[in-house]
């Protein structure tokens, strides 16, 4: 036993194993995916960009309850609102610091009328912090951007809500 | 006026040597993590130029333009020397590389003593590095590099001197026209490998890399560096690792040498065959570095002073026995 062992450290039998399995590696198919060519599958439930959804008839959803507001725990989103003229409550401001946010993903679940959601854009990086504090318009923009994906992944997730 | 045309030549020629060699030292860096890539089945750097190419090119692009950021309680002057000692020491050695019989910048007597000597003083640029930094873990990082580096000289300088039995001339020119019947591989095989492993530990590469273990030492003497100073440090280290390559295709694998004197072999030019070698020796230090896990350091001593310089020793006496014996002693001995 003793023996053996030294034969094979002075030979550098498990090196030039090693060796052979590394060869045997670099012809075997890849693991990982070509990322910005190709990417991965994205769950439903995935929790990434916030969107502000509207209506079919172009009103926006968001009713001001102001439910995501207070249930955000990372206190990210911020709500202002007034009554319309035709006596509608609407918000006028709904900015949501997406440096505070956590993506927890509660916002998304207190909202009553699927108003607020978190689409499957996770690449919305930014070259300043600035860019990072969205807007009403921005939230609202994303949403038609997004409406397609978002509306498909609600209404796949409706059974378990 | 005849001075300014030396000069200029001179600088030409230094030019036409130094560019090539950087140019190849950022191609082997994007090689080697292509080749670590795909060992982990991985895909490596592919997105930068055709197949990734230019990644190297575009991290150094990055690091030129991130602040250098020297620590207040650094030693200013030696902190800033550190890595363009480390570079210019990994350029200057390639002086004396012959490429092919006239490829060759400076054709001196003692080139193999040269490039020992250099090598040697490479260390020089890791303990400025880690002393100037005057933090732990350069520290301690560059008296493990000094110490590791200085053991493994030895041994790669016993080797040096089977080869140079076999020849009988320092200049790198001859050792590689004495290989013209063999390579010096097939009858100083073990010596290869002990050079292979010695010059992993040499260039600080794993399984031998402690000065930068990260686990233990964050990135070694490297670890107050940034910007465009870490990228020399960086740029040094893979020129040298380089250097060594192209040394071990000269004093084992018969550098510009074809293997076969035989028509389709002698038709490529010899410059082909000693950049094939030297990236065949490159490929397995690339692969070595994708399989081997990180010795520890009473082992990594143990193997150079109590494995690598006995038995390199007994190697010198029983080449240069057999030598005597069979009266195969080259002339000018």
């Amino acid at each position: 036993m003793k023996f053996n062992r030294i034969i094979k450290t002075i030979l550098l039998v498990e090196f030039l194993k090693g060796f052979a399995i590394a060869i045997k590696e670099i012809f075997k198919s890849k693991k990982t995916i070509n990322y910005p060519f190709e990417k991965g599958k994205i769950s439903s439930r995935f929790r990434g960009q916030h969107a502000l959804r509207r209506y079919p008839n172009g009103e926006e959803r968001c009713i001001a309850c102001k439910l995501c507001e207070a249930v955000c725990p990372a206190q990210a989103i911020t709500i202002e609102s007034e009554p319309r003229e035709d006596g509608s409550r609407k918000t006028t401001r709904y900015d949501i610091d997406m440096v505070k946010c956590i993506y927890c993903g509660l916002c998304e679940e207190s909202c009553p009328v699927d108003s607020i959601v978190q689409g499957p854009n996770f690449e919305f990086s930014t070259e300043t912090k600035e860019e990072l504090y969205y807007t009403k318009e921005k939230l609202l923009e994303n949403g038609d951007r997004w409406e397609q994906i978002l509306a498909e992944n609600i209404k796949a997730d409706s059974a378990y809500r | 006026m005849s001075y300014l045309y030396i000069l200029f030549n001179e600088v030409y020629k230094i030019l036409f040597l130094l560019i090539p060699i950087l140019v190849s030292v950022a191609m082997i860096v994007w090689l080697e993590r292509r080749v670590w890539g795909f060992v982990q089945k991985r895909r490596g750097p592919n997105v930068v130029g055709p197949f990734g190419l230019l990644q190297t090119l575009a991290d150094a692009l990055k690091y030129i333009f991130k602040e250098i950021i020297i620590p207040a309680s650094a030693n200013k002057i030696i902190f800033i020397l550190a890595p363009i000692v480390t570079m210019s020491l990994a350029l200057i050695a390639w002086a004396v590389i012959p490429f092919s019989e006239e490829l060759i910048l400076s054709n001196i007597n003692v080139g193999i003593l040269y490039i020992f000597a250099v090598s040697s003083l490479g260390v020089y640029g890791i303990i400025m590095g880690g002393w100037a930094s005057n933090s732990k873990y350069p520290f301690l990082s560059s008296i493990r590099s000094a110490a590791q580096m200085v053991s493994y000289e030895v041994s790669i300088g016993i080797i040096i001197i089977n080869v140079l039995l076999c020849v009988g001339s320092l200049n790198l020119k001859d050792i590689v026209l004495a290989q013209q019947k063999v390579w010096f591989i097939v009858p100083l095989f073990p010596m290869f490998v002990i050079f292979f492993i010695s010059v992993l530990a040499e260039t600080n590469r794993p399984p031998f890399d402690l000065p930068e273990a990260e686990s233990e030492l964050v990135a070694g003497y490297q670890t107050e560096y940034s910007g465009m100073m870490y990228a020399m440090f960086w740029l040094g280290e893979y020129a040298n690792i380089l250097l060594m390559c192209a040394l071990g295709s000269i004093l084992f694998l018969g550098g510009w040498l074809s293997p076969i004197e035989l028509y389709p072999f002698t038709l490529l030019p010899s410059l082909f065959w000693m950049i094939a070698k030297i990236l065949l020796l490159f490929f397995l230090f690339a692969l070595t570095k994708a399989i081997v896990p990180r010795y520890r350091y009473d082992q990594l001593m143990r193997l150079g002073w109590k494995v690598f310089l006995p038995f390199s020793l007994i190697w010198v006496i029983l080449t240069a026995s057999y030598l005597y014996y069979f009266g195969m002693l080259p002339n000018s001995i």
